[in-house]
């Protein structure tokens, strides 16, 4: 064990700090367009959102500075404890929290508002690594399996409960880290075939559904038992099973969908699989907002001059479609270059991950480059139409502290964790 | 198998996804670009002109505008008002006003829709100095039809409502939009509209109007309505509605010598100011709902009736052109023809001249079924096979515009029916049909189906002696008469201006000789010919016959024809019943400016044929129930049969 040396930005990672401050950086001209209007007079007006967001943004870069100044061993010893004050802000929400827009999942400190499921995901990460890292921890076992699941489970209820479903959603991405730690492979496939089945249905209805899936299985099982892979005698039961839980998953897929599902979820579901067209009522906002984006071009119509924005067309326009705002302004080649940051960013983060020797480091790592991997994909998926309408932050451009913060705290406790990657310790 | 690839495939995965897709989006697809026109965060403002008025060929004023206003709301903008004082300037309830509130609000929280309809002039003005107290309500003006003379509903058409079908078809408009629907409103929609004017203003997402989009540089100014001047002559037009009063059917008068429709009849009618105004709604569903008289059915565009005689004018011609017949030659009749072995293969006729030889000329003003069946049969054998014959006779027959869309300037239109070898090869399959199989046809009684202003058309090429202008109802366009190479070139037949001389005079003695000498006219020489077509019907397999259409077709002075008529009458008996006193007193009208038969004018007038049709409806009734009583026995039958 070597001691550290006191200068706290030796082997701090500066690519990703400068990609992080970029980022950051075009996150607020965009608040800023969105925001704007013709009578503000100044900048640091912090009656404004654009303001406002300038001293988050300070608020957040202390907390920058906070992350990478604690020793790297603090993070891995009081995971759990972090793991565990996380989870008491989400239960206190039922009792204290504000409600926003139809959810509770604020607090509201004198003018602030503080969303603790932002943070929570730095919890569930930390407590995650924590678990998985143990020494002879194997994800093959039943009993592991299930702990595992329990840490992403718990906060993603509370936050259901809020209920904010897109949030809980970020929990279930985590599953791809366990599957780098070593989670049977099957827990994905029958995860991913779950989804197709599930769109499948919705999208051709139950009966193409089964006869085609139930075809495909058939000639899938012909094919297994010519090549003598499955002997039918001794396996029929197999067979029988697995057709069964299909069938059951696709009856229930479709019962659920027509009777549990309540006219909001079905109508989100209907525009995007383009059963219906809607361009006023629920599908107003994604309507609008590529309408927006496509206004753009490829150039774009310049920085302040997108009428879209500046009209203020767009609903939500500085929180989740914030992306329309570089969309209309900056055009194709803005946003390929906001993407293109973007994935730097997390294959950055990623690279990192791989590189660690301690395995808390990696897989936190691991964790912090799937949570962005999932709210870029989500968000934009669904600026531009291609997912549903699901309420999560863009990382660094929506608007909103708790968001900004729970972010910045991930990717700094990070890298202090990757700048003690060379101490043994 | 190295588990950490999966992540980075995704991620570069995705990112391909997300720039292929915004390729898409913004580079590609260029819908979204440069139209003012998509863009929801731009307001627009149309400017509507002035509607075109439409006046009569004299120039009286048919149509013109009336200034109407409605109270629109954007219920998201709606703030707490006085709801006592607000009702109370509305003169509607607090029920009334939270339903239409609510009505709006369902529709959209932030586009304007119609919230109250059509204010008169007085409530405008009050209510215009107190709207500025109520948030989220203005009053737009709407543009609303008069009619100052109460005639020709079925020619002038009416406005409606632009709907989503109407979207699709044409993209000048915008939903609830104001456009011709009917008539001379819906065929010259594009000239009595003008040209709307377009503003566009930039607005935020709560409807606030900021100011004019881009300096104004997509805004266009309106372009007024151009006013129609129409052939129609009203007078005639009113006089002609006069005599059908209480009787169904269509009149329709052309001028030879260019075309021009001078009248257009359709009765029932009804007062074009009912499709107006509050009541418009009401009235609508009134007036196609009945459907018993029909009143939104142009039966002198659209009904097809079996000609009746008059078709035979067109078969002698033929005959003529054909040379199967010469003024000369003579047929006899012994009180009809015989066409066939058997005893029932016979066709009546009524000319009583029995037995004496007929020539053409008697032949048309007695109107004999026999000589003109010879005719007809020689035309249909001269080429040996009947089909053959057939369709040298459709090809004639068509030439009058019979069988086919006259091309006229109206909206709506009906083929009739000229029938071809085809069609009765069809009929007959196998062939084996005759001339005397289809031998009707010689009288206008068999599969030949004519609209009235195709009789009227076919009476203006009699009278053109081999040629017509196709009918149209368009005179001129703001005060300046219309050139149009379609209605001023003459369409010739296929029969020789010479044939038309001996027929013309045959029909000069229709009156004085023959079966209109009743309706002769002093000073006026006349040409016509009598009609009673058959009216059969049949229901559920049972053929039922009805009193007969009376018919009557007539153009005049002889020598230089300034009118060519046709009229039928519903249920009319015979043609010089009804058609022929209408018809005649038409062109006395339109000649002479009056009429100087009171007598039978009054007959016109008052005479009623409402127990005819409340008979022919009695006995459909009746046949209608008795296939429903069928039917219900069918059902329980076959329900008891399972039930065994």
């Amino acid at each position: 064990m070597r001691k550290r040396e006191n200068n706290i930005f030796a082997g701090i990672d500066w690519v990703l700090i400068l990609l992080y401050l970029t980022l950051v950086f075009l996150g607020w001209i965009s608040i800023y367009a969105a925001t704007v209007s013709p009578s503000d007079t100044q900048i640091l007006d912090f009656s404004t959102l654009y303001g406002k967001h300038i001293q988050k943004i300070g608020f957040g870069l202390i907390l920058a500075v906070i992350a990478i100044s604690i020793d790297a061993k603090f993070y891995e010893r009081f995971s759990g404890v972090i793991y565990i004050l996380t989870l008491i802000a989400l239960v206190g929400l039922f009792l204290f929290g504000a409600n926003i827009n139809g959810a509770t999942s604020w607090y509201r400190i004198g003018g602030f508002t503080l969303q603790p499921s932002e943070f929570a995901k730095v919890g569930a990460a930390l407590a995650l690594a924590n678990f998985l890292s143990e020494p002879n921890r194997d994800l093959n076992n039943l009993k592991s399996q299930l702990n595992a699941f329990a840490i992403l489970l718990i906060p993603a209820v509370l936050i259901t409960l809020q209920p904010d479903a897109g949030s809980a959603l970020i929990y279930a991405s985590l599953v791809f880290v366990m599957y780098r730690e070593g989670l049977p492979a099957y827990y994905i496939v029958i995860g991913l075939s779950a989804i197709i089945l599930f769109v499948a249905t919705l999208a051709f209805g139950l009966k193409i559904t089964l006869l085609t899936i139930f075809g495909l299985i058939a000639l899938f099982f012909i094919y297994l038992i010519k090549n003598n892979h499955f002997a039918i005698k001794r396996e029929w039961p197999k067979l029988i099973a697995f057709y069964l839980c299909v069938g059951v998953f696709i009856f229930s897929v479709d019962y659920i969908y027509n009777n549990v599902f309540e006219k909001r979820h079905q109508d989100r579901f209907n525009i995007l699989l383009g059963k219906t067209a809607d361009t006023q009522g629920i599908g107003y906002n994604t309507d609008q907002s590529m309408i927006t984006i496509g206004s753009g071009g490829l150039t774009g119509k310049g920085f302040l001059e997108g009428d879209r924005t500046q009209g203020k067309f767009v609903p939500e326009q500085h929180t989740d479609y914030i992306f329309s705002t570089v969309g209309e302004e900056w055009g194709f080649l803005g946003t390929t270059a906001v993407i293109l940051l973007f994935t730097a960013f997390i294959l950055r983060i990623l690279t990192l991950a791989e590189r660690q020797k301690s395995p808390f480091s990696r897989i936190f790592g691991y964790a912090t480059a799937i949570i962005f991997f999932f709210h870029f994909m989500i968000n934009i998926g669904m600026v531009i139409g291609l997912l549903p309408t699901i309420g999560i932050p863009l990382p660094f451009f929506s608007y909103g502290g708790s968001s900004l913060w729970g972010f910045t705290l991930l990717v700094f406790i990070f890298i202090r964790l990757d700048a003690d990657r060379t101490y043994e310790w | 198998m190295e588990r950490k690839y999966l992540a980075y495939f995704s991620i570069i995965g995705i990112s391909i996804l997300f720039i292929l897709r915004l390729f898409y989006l913004q580079v590609i697809d260029s819908s979204y670009r440069n139209s003012p026109l998509n863009n929801s965060a731009v307001a627009i403002k149309y400017d509507y002109p002035k509607r075109g008025y439409i006046y009569d060929r004299n120039g009286i004023l048919l149509v013109a505008n009336q200034p109407s206003y409605d109270i629109m709301i954007i219920p998201q903008d709606v703030r707490e008002l006085d709801t006592l004082e607000f009702c109370d300037l509305l003169k509607i309830t607090k029920e009334d006003l939270i339903k239409r509130y609510r009505r709006a609000r369902t529709y959209s929280p932030r586009i304007p829709s119609v919230f109250l309809t059509q204010l008169s002039k007085e409530n405008y003005a009050f209510l215009q100095e107190k709207m500025y107290k109520y948030k989220g309500f203005y009053i737009q003006k709407r543009l609303l039809r008069q009619y100052p003379v109460k005639s020709a509903p079925n020619v002038l058409g009416y406005l409606g409502e632009v709907n989503e079908d109407d979207l699709k078809k044409n993209k000048y408009y915008q939903l609830g939009e104001i456009f011709g629907v009917n008539g001379i409103e819906k065929q010259y929609e594009e000239l009595l509209r003008g040209v709307k004017g377009v503003k566009f203003i930039q607005k935020n997402r709560f409807n606030k109007e900021i100011g004019p989009y881009k300096e104004g540089q997509y805004d266009t100014v309106p372009i007024i309505g151009k006013d129609l001047t129409l052939t129609i002559d009203s007078k005639l037009q009113q006089y002609g509605e006069q005599l059908m009063v209480n009787k169904r059917g269509g009149i329709v008068a052309i001028e030879p010598s260019s075309g021009e429709i001078l009248s257009l009849v359709s009765m029932p009618t009804y007062d074009p100011n009912r499709m107006v105004g509050r009541k418009r709604s009401k009235n609508s569903v009134e007036l196609f709902g009945d459907t018993i008289n029909r009143p939104m059915f142009d039966r002198g565009l659209l009904a097809q009736y079996p000609p009746g005689s008059p078709f035979k004018i067109i078969n002698a011609l033929i005959g003529l052109q054909e040379e199967v017949i010469t003024p000369d030659t003579h047929f006899y009749c012994y009180g009809g023809y015989k066409y066939g072995r058997a005893a029932n293969n016979f066709m009546g006729c009524h000319c009583g001249v029995y037995g004496a030889p007929i020539k053409l000329d008697r032949g048309i003003y007695k109107s004999c079924n026999a000589y003109f069946a010879n005719v007809y049969r020689r035309t249909i054998e001269k080429y040996g096979k009947a089909s053959k014959g057939t369709d040298v006779w459709n090809e004639h027959v068509e030439s009058f515009g019979l069988g086919n869309f006259l091309g006229t300037d109206l909206p709506t239109g009906k083929k009739g029916l000229v029938p071809d070898s085809k069609m009765y090869d069809k009929y007959y399959p196998g062939g084996g049909w005759r001339a005397p199989t289809i031998i009707s046809n010689a009288i206008g009684q068999g599969e030949v189906l004519t609209t009235p202003i195709q009789l009227a058309n076919m009476t203006a090429a009699i009278a053109n002696r081999g040629h017509f202008f196709t009918p149209h109802i368009l005179k001129k366009i703001d005060n300046k008469a219309i050139e149009i190479e379609a209605y001023t070139k003459p369409k010739h037949t296929t029969i020789d201006p010479k044939h038309f001389e001996p027929i013309v005079q045959g029909m000069f003695n229709v009156f004085e000789k023959g079966t209109a000498q009743g309706s002769r006219v002093k000073g006026i020489t006349i040409g016509g010919k009598t009609g009673t077509a058959e009216n059969f019907a049949s229901f559920n397999g049972k053929r039922f016959q009805f009193k007969d259409h009376s018919v009557f077709v007539a153009f005049a002075p002889i020598d230089k024809p300034k009118i060519a008529i046709a009229v039928f009458v519903e249920n009319g008996y015979w043609g010089s019943r009804w058609a022929g006193p209408i018809a005649t007193l038409m062109i006395e009208k339109y000649l002479n400016g009056e009429t100087k038969r009171p007598y039978l004018e009054k007959r016109m007038f008052e005479g009623s044929l409402q127990e005819e049709y409340d008979d022919q409806l009695a006995v459909e009734k009746a046949a209608r129930e008795e296939y429903q009583k069928e039917q219900q026995l069918l059902k329980e039958q076959q329900l008891a049969q399972k039930g065994e």
